[in-house]
């Protein structure tokens, strides 16, 4: 399993602060996103959208729509069926675990229940003009019990969140190792709490859209904001039942993604059988009011739990319950709460864990990873708890960490849980305890409770808090990579890993000019297209340097090896006395070379004529690195915190963050991805909150009810590394693009904890809104 | 359907159009114009994607119809990129890691460009009080400050260079 991280000569392009390649398009508003797609002839699709939380459809009058100049088709579910296998979306990650139908529809024929579901949809001329048609539809509803709150969904007089769903409770199971009852009966400490994390949209600033096109052979183009082409393809086989060869799916330019791109939308299926139905190319852009109710959001998690400490602070054991809720369907599993039931202990020791989850549904927006995808809520969780152990024993919240860490001595750490591939959790590098230290002696944690004493002797309130994060990344089974030299001497690289905004291309370039001898900016990155590979998972969970790197780092190796094994015969000199440096195979030490096209030329063939002895065609290799296997990334965060007591805000005044993630490609692009994890934790920390009344209407459906965090709330992060490669993979790298969320609520938490000492606070969901922190306040006061 | 006829003169070239009175500005540039380097993200004047210039001020082009902008001079971020290269704000945001999707970018080079003509040595807090108009998930918005006070940097020696 381990392979050892290469020791090689000294990197040139890998761990360079490289530009990304990416950018000059995009800077010059020369990308090309969805919309920017232009195919002629292309007509516009607008959805009709329940505006109720659970109702049965008794008729839809679509006459007065359909008539409307510039109107080409109005599609029901009943519609809509004949370019369809089936009108039910296939289950994203296919398990017998979990009850049948359980997935949206294409269209809902029957029985809408969130506000938000699609069941018609119009094609026009113009987007306007299906707008304006979509609002002339005449449905008959019948109202039908909504249940908006998942923690009702276990009581069984509850209403039905679906009439055909047997069991509110999708599915409900334990995670357990350890004699929990036993270390509970005998500890010294036990202490119980309610804990919760709030549901939030990705909001990725590009909503969700799609263009398909259908040319006269009838093999299917879609273009896509997703992030993940392929299992677009595969889907769209299945369900207009096409071959799979027939289908062609682009991602171009992904404006964002955090998860909610991360999944296969009924829109997509309905864009390509409209375009089946209607002979034409058919578009569909989501606006942002659709992206409110109509993609998926996280992190509604209720938690009751308890832990079990000895005097000296150490955990015994963790138990309890945890509901999350689900949403109104299931499009694609429970990884969310899989991750956080199985994430919870974090970077801790915990000898004991049991907890029972239920898996709650509800007439709401379903749900998916959101960056994070469970584990900000773990975090949350054993966070939340390790502050509860220091406060309720009087040790410093530093020291009761130190004390439960995983030691850097005991690495790779194997913990008696299984992530959802079947093999266990192993801790596989790090240093926590190091890591601890070293953002504590940068926020000078030393010095703090006399700039505290300091500041409130002046009438402020400011805190200090820190929390660790873990995250397990680089998720298998495998990704794609290919490394192609062209005859031209262009470089490709080809990938099933899917780009959307990270800097993916100049990452995977450099990984490849480091083995080619060449820069960067020689290498062009084809990523997200699947005409180029015949497969690949795509952009989640942290993973493409990891998967797609090791990959195309192994390809980039073969290809080096066969231009230096044909190179040997072309300059009639010994394999080892050969290097590959500014596209060309030198003999060392000399400037007798010759180029890597010229190579490439060679293995291209000549009709008629031998290939060198001992060569195959081609100058290009390709692999899949396979993994079951997590590395896990380490987040440590600190940060100082103003609260103002009379209105409830909560400045943020310093922040520092630590990432491990091994070793690193390109360290700016890393501060860049946890910049924007940390901004989009704060989001969860203090402003985002998807509101739904008890009716399951959503209240926060603008940008102006529903806050993401903007330049004038977040400070100037002072961002750490630490360096622990991983030894699971070639280059010793972790994943970045969630580590930057998972610790910042529990940091920020702690942190207003802290300041609030006189009143007593304790912060126990996320977000905490400045209304809710003067409750606190005052609820402190009056105890007080 | 109510129609206007419209003179508009978008990144120095005059375009004479026809528009339906409800198409906003955003939609007219990108659809009608071919000028998709403006990017729409909420339509409801919050996220700041769209921001263009409008007789030299920043306004946001879904809040805007196409027909107020007769007789306007439109500057969109195509008309901010010279021929062939970047402008110094754009170098600066390559250079410092100002973007990462790129979806946001346009609106916010936008902005920054008008800042930029009007303050030649912002502040940290003056850069993030504008940049308070739009909304970046990726970046945490630390980059694009420091590439605001690069480019301005940048800006003030290469007018100091220019006045010896």
């Amino acid at each position: 399993m381990s392979l050892a991280v290469e020791k090689a000569a000294p990197l040139r392009v890998v761990g360079t602060r490289a530009r990304r390649v990416e950018d000059p398009a995009l800077l010059a508003g020369r990308g090309r996103f969805v919309d920017d797609v232009r195919v002629e002839g292309v007509l516009h699709a607008a959805f009709l959208r329940s505006p109720h939380a659970h109702a049965r459809i008794v008729s839809i009058d679509t006459s007065a729509a359909r008539a409307l100049p510039g109107i080409r088709a109005v599609f029901t579910a009943r519609d809509i069926l004949p370019a369809l296998s089936r009108l039910r979306m296939p289950l994203g990650f296919p398990t017998k675990a979990l009850p049948g139908n359980i997935t949206p529809f294409v269209l809902c024929p029957e029985e809408v229940c969130y506000v938000g579901e699609a069941l018609a949809m119009v094609v026009a001329d113009s987007r306007h003009v299906a707008e304006d048609a979509v609002a002339l539809i005449a449905v008959d509803y019948e109202d039908l019990p909504v249940l908006a709150d998942c923690r009702e969904a276990l009581n069984p007089a509850a209403p039905k969140v679906r009439l055909e769903a047997s069991d509110n409770v999708l599915t409900r199971f334990t995670i357990a190792y350890g004699d929990t009852a036993g270390v509970f009966a005998r500890a010294a400490h036990v202490f119980s709490e309610s804990l919760s994390t709030h549901r939030g949209g990705a909001h990725p600033i590009e909503g969700r859209g799609a263009v398909a096109q259908f040319d006269q052979t009838g093999a299917l183009t879609i273009w896509s904001s997703t992030q993940m082409s392929h299992d677009l393809k595969f889907m769209l086989a299945d369900m207009l039942d096409l071959a799979e060869d027939r289908i062609r799916v682009v991602a171009p330019d992904v404006g964002g993604g955090f998860g909610a791109k991360f999944v296969i939308y009924p829109e997509e299926i309905a864009v390509a059988a409209a375009a089946r139905l209607t002979g034409r190319p058919v578009k569909w852009i989501e606006d942002r009011g659709e992206h409110f109710i109509a993609s998926i959001q996280e992190r509604e998690q209720y938690w009751d739990v308890e832990i079990a400490a000895d005097a000296g602070g150490k955990i015994l054991g963790l138990r309890g319950r945890m509901i999350h809720d689900q949403g109104a369907y299931t499009p694609q599993g429970i990884n969310c709460p899989y991750n956080a039931s199985t994430a919870v202990t974090g970077p801790y020791k915990v000898p004991a864990y049991s907890l029972d989850v239920f898996v709650a549904q509800t007439n709401k927006v379903p749900t998916i990873p959101v960056r994070g995808a469970g584990y900000p809520e773990a975090a949350f969780v054993i966070e939340r708890m390790v502050d509860r152990i220091a406060l309720e024993l009087g040790i410093d919240r530093a020291e009761v960490r130190l004390r439960n860490l995983v030691p850097a001595a005991e690495m790779p750490y194997e913990k008696p849980l299984k992530i959802r591939a079947g093999v266990p959790v192993i801790l596989d590098s790090g240093d926590y305890p190091a890591c601890q230290k070293k953002v504590l002696d940068a926020i000078d944690y030393a010095g703090f409770r006399a700039r505290q004493a300091a500041a409130r002797r002046e009438g402020r309130h400011i805190g200090l808090g820190f929390a660790h994060g873990v995250k397990g990344t680089g998720r298998g089974p495998f990704e794609s990579g290919t490394v192609r030299v062209s005859p031209s001497g262009r470089i490709s690289v080809y990938t099933g890993a899917l780009a959307m905004g990270q800097g993916l291309h100049t990452a995977l370039a450099q990984i490849c000019a480091e083995q080619l001898g060449v820069g960067e900016g020689d290498i062009d990155v084809i990523s997200g297209d699947t005409s180029y590979v015949s497969l690949g998972l795509g952009g989640f969970a942290s993973r493409q340097t990891v998967t797609a790197g090791s990959s195309v780092h192994l390809a980039a190796i073969a290809v080096r090896d066969k231009a230096i094994k044909l190179g040997a015969q072309m300059l009639e000199a010994a394999e080892v006395d050969l290097e590959l440096r500014d596209g060309s195979v030198f003999v060392k030490g000399t400037d007798r070379a010759v180029a890597l096209s010229e190579v490439a030329r060679v293995l291209r063939g000549v009709p008629g004529y031998a290939l060198p002895p001992g060569m195959e065609a081609g100058l290009e290799a390709s692999f899949h690195w396979r993994t079951e296997v997590l590395a896990y990334a380490h987040s440590f965060h600190a940060c100082e915190v103003e609260v103002d007591v009379e209105t409830g805000n909560v400045r943020i005044l310093r922040y520092v963050a630590l990432q491990d993630s091994g070793r690193l490609i390109n360290p700016m692009i890393v501060e860049g991805q946890i910049h924007g994890g940390i901004t989009h934790g704060i989001g969860n920390a203090l402003f985002e909150f998807m509101g739904y009344d008890s009716e399951g209407q959503p209240y926060t459906a603008t940008f102006a009810d529903y806050l993401l965090p903007a330049a004038v709330e977040v400070p100037k992060f002072e961002i750490l590394f630490h360096e622990s490669p991983s030894p699971l993979n070639p280059l010793g790298v972790k994943g970045v693009g969630e580590g930057g969320t998972v610790p910042v609520a529990p940091t920020i938490m702690s942190a207003i904890d802290d300041a609030l000492t006189p009143w007593g606070v304790r912060v126990t969901a996320a977000p905490i809104s400045p209304v809710r922190l003067l409750e606190l306040i005052e609820a402190g006061a009056h105890k007080a | 359907m109510d129609i206007r006829d419209i003179k508009v003169r978008v990144n120095g070239v005059e375009h004479a159009c026809r528009v339906e009175t409800r198409v906003n500005l955003a939609d007219f540039l990108r659809h009608e114009l071919g000028l998709t380097g403006t990017h729409v993200g909420c339509e409801h004047g919050v996220c700041g994607a769209c921001t263009v210039l409008v007789d030299g001020h920043s306004v946001r082009a879904c809040l805007m119809l196409a027909a107020q902008a007769d007789g306007k001079k439109v500057v969109t971020v195509e008309g901010l990129t010279p021929e062939g290269g970047l402008s110094p704000l754009q170098q600066s945001f390559w250079d410092k890691h100002g973007l990462q999707c790129g979806y946001c970018t346009p609106g916010v080079l936008v902005s920054l460009t008008e800042l930029l003509e009007t303050n030649a040595s912002p502040t940290e807090a003056e850069v993030r009080e504008v940049l308070s108009g739009h909304l970046c998930r990726c970046t945490g918005y630390q980059n694009i400050v420091a590439a605001a006070m690069d480019a301005a940097g940048q800006l003030r020696a290469d007018k100091a260079g220019k006045a010896k």
